[in-house]
């Protein structure tokens, strides 16, 4: 029996949701005064008034639903779900003012896609864009990589004992500290570390690659928030191409990289244990799986003869591949030079590195490696029942920061995800399928969506069916929440319409 | 056959066999069909957008035709008249280049580039004033009053 929502319900929900929504309406507070800084005032003033409805709307939210009750599973799942959604809605504001996008819709799929790190953008005249703008579409995917729970969590929820379920709600089951607050306030402190190091090492590169220091540095920051959050936004509509550098690249591989390890493997290399990282399942599932889907990569891309030399092909091939497994988009080809210039066969390679992943509690979209791996191993260990004698006792291990025991559980949900990971590739290229696209390209655009990567073929651009564009917003926000979150708020839909009192 | 149409018909044949491409190229035709173009000259006209990147006696331009932009390595000779590169503040420069097209560079990592052998500045670049519409700051302000009276409507209750 289905049970309708009480009015409490609604309450808490509303309650919490607007304490989301004022964090972000305070994260807003950045480029408004970016904007003046730099002398933007436009943009300041869009800025300015999407600051003002974001701060109505979570005033009046608290003021409303005010409750001193603390969230259960389901409320902490559904005010995950329905942030995330207030996060587009409000945040795609400042962008739909910028008159860079050519509806609302558009600049909600670019709030999104910022959000869920993905990277698929609809901007127009991108390289005409506001510093300002520009700041906001990279801090978003900052802040949606280490989690817009997690911002909240840090800076504006003390205490309350339902951060730990709105904290799973965001894709994260797993804590770093005992205290989930300090766990978030870890993520914090890591990214920005990590992101005051990377801004350095890309601003001096720039400067040596002949940009204005100012830029370099301003670019710096934006590729790096871009790229450790795995998302792929960048400053410039041709993307990494625009440098050409082979340093940039270089260094953007390694911040890729560091944004697709699991945050728990970054607390232990921190604290100075670095076997972790190569007995850790994840890091040897990651390492496998690059090696495959490389290899099909530069197959694929060896037969074509595009790139006169093996190097070339190695540095064309393997960023586009890294890139695509650690779910970034990050491109050093032009989105139309896949569906030309690469074969069926190498596409196919970039498409599984997509479906992958990285890490899990980490910045990457996607099935992820400790599912990959716990999957492997559960087929190992059937097939050790299999060739050995029935009374042999198989017990399979793998270690993730510890040894633990395989269990049925554990691959049970680690297939679950994957299926439903599967299902929602499926469904986004048989949408693509529905308005005339070709299958592998629609694959392809599917993928990068729902796995929150943003390579893109070229179907994603302004023109694109209005269908398709709320398939991939929704394939972007439930790949990034991984499924619970949302199934939990369509069922919480559905008790509203058919649950009894 | 007359002389003159022998000369047009021996020109066309030469033009051909140069490969050489007059009249400017889009860069969606370039990026589309860049295995037809690939070791020809070009000439593709746009807008130079963001820095001008001078690496030794060499240089990179980004050139935006309106669609997409595409990297033109030019000797930093011909490209020190740059002075406006597009961005929110300014139109850039219009430039007219005329170079060998790669696909996949192989002096440039693969990269799909154009490599100037001449660079003509047609139409300078200027700065760009912001426009704020009146509307909006209105708006921002009426906004501003509804934050003020939840402002006030708060310390009310509380009292």
């Amino acid at each position: 029996m289905i049970l309708k929502p009480r009015l409490e319900d609604f309450k808490t929900i509303g309650f919490y949701l607007g304490k989301i929504i004022l964090g972000l309406a305070l994260a807003m507070i950045v480029p408004i005064v970016f904007g003046l800084i730099a002398r933007e005032l436009k943009p300041a003033l869009d800025f300015l008034i999407s600051f003002e409805i974001s701060l109505i709307a979570g005033l009046l939210l608290t003021k409303i639903c005010k409750t001193e009750n603390d969230l259960n599973w389901m409320q902490g799942m559904i005010v995950v779900s329905l942030s995330w959604l207030a996060a587009m809605v409000l945040g795609a504001l400042p962008l739909y003012f910028s008159g860079h996008w050519n509806s609302y819709l558009d600049a909600c799929f670019d709030s999104m896609s910022g959000f869920a790190t993905t990277g698929l953008t609809l901007v127009q005249d991108l390289d005409y864009l506001s510093l300002t703008h520009n700041l906001w579409r990279h801090l978003i995917m900052f802040m949606g990589g280490q989690g817009i729970i997690i911002v909240a969590l840090s800076f504006f929820v003390k205490g309350a004992s339902g951060a730990f379920r709105m904290y799973v709600g965001e894709a994260r089951d797993e804590k770093i500290l005992p205290n989930v607050i300090d766990t978030s306030r870890f993520i914090w402190a890591v990214s920005i570390v990590y992101l005051v190091i990377g801004t350095l090492a890309l601003g001096v590169v720039g400067i040596v690659n002949g940009m204005k220091v100012f830029n370099a540095f301003f670019h710096g920051a934006c590729i790096f928030m871009a790229a450790f959050d795995t998302g792929g936004f960048a400053p410039q509509s041709q993307n990494i191409l625009y440098y050409h550098s082979f340093l940039y690249e270089l260094i953007t591989v390694v911040i890729m990289i560091l944004g697709a390890i699991n945050f728990k493997l970054h607390y232990h290399l921190w604290t100075g244990n670095r076997k972790e990282a190569v007995k850790n399942i994840e890091t040897v599932t990651f390492f496998m799986s690059v090696m495959a889907t490389f290899l099909i990569v530069a197959f694929g891309l060896s037969r074509l003869g595009i790139y006169p030399k093996a190097l070339i092909l190695f540095r064309k091939g393997f960023y586009q591949l890294i890139s695509a497994h650690t779910g970034t988009g990050y491109q050093t080809i032009y989105a139309a030079q896949f569906l030309n210039d690469w074969n069926h066969f190498a596409l196919i390679g970039v498409v599984c590195a997509m479906a992958l992943g990285g890490a899990v509690c980490s910045t990457t979209g996607a099935i992820k490696m400790l599912r990959i791996g716990i999957i492997f191993k559960a087929l190992v260990e059937d097939v050790k029942r299999v060739i050995l004698p029935e009374k042999a006792v198989i017990a399979q291990k793998f270690h993730h920061i510890k040894e633990i025991f395989l269990e049925d559980k554990l691959v049970r949900s680690a297939l679950l995800i994957t299926l439903v990971y599967l299902v929602l590739y499926g469904l986004g290229a048989i949408i693509g399928l529905h308005y005339g696209f070709p299958f592998l390209n629609s694959l392809f655009e599917s993928v990068s969506a729902a796995a929150n990567v943003g390579l893109s073929c070229g179907i994603t651009k302004a023109g694109m069916p209005t269908g398709l564009k709320l398939t991939y917003i929704f394939q972007m926000w439930a790949g990034r929440l991984e499924f619970m979150s949302v199934f939990t708020l369509i069922g919480f839909f559905v008790a509203m319409v058919r649950g009894r009192k | 056959m007359r002389a003159p149409q022998i000369i047009f018909l021996a020109c066309a044949l030469c033009l051909l066999a140069c490969e050489v491409f007059a009249q400017p190229v889009s860069s969606v035709e370039l990026i589309t069909n860049d295995k037809l173009y690939d070791g020809k000259t070009v000439t593709y006209s746009g807008e130079v957008i963001g820095d001008v990147m001078k690496r030794g006696k060499f240089a990179w331009a980004n050139v935006f035709d309106g669609k997409r932009a595409i990297g033109v390595w030019a000797p930093a000779g011909l490209v020190k008249g740059i002075r406006n590169t597009g961005s929110y503040k300014s139109t850039g420069d219009k430039v007219e280049v005329t170079g060998i097209f790669n696909r996949a560079c192989p002096e440039h990592g693969g990269d799909l580039d154009l490599h100037a052998q001449e660079l003509v500045i047609v139409q300078p670049g200027h700065e760009v004033t912001e426009k704020i519409k009146k509307n909006e700051i209105v708006f921002a302000v009426i906004l501003l009053l509804i934050l003020g009276l939840i402002w006030i409507s708060h310390l009310y209750k509380h009292r």
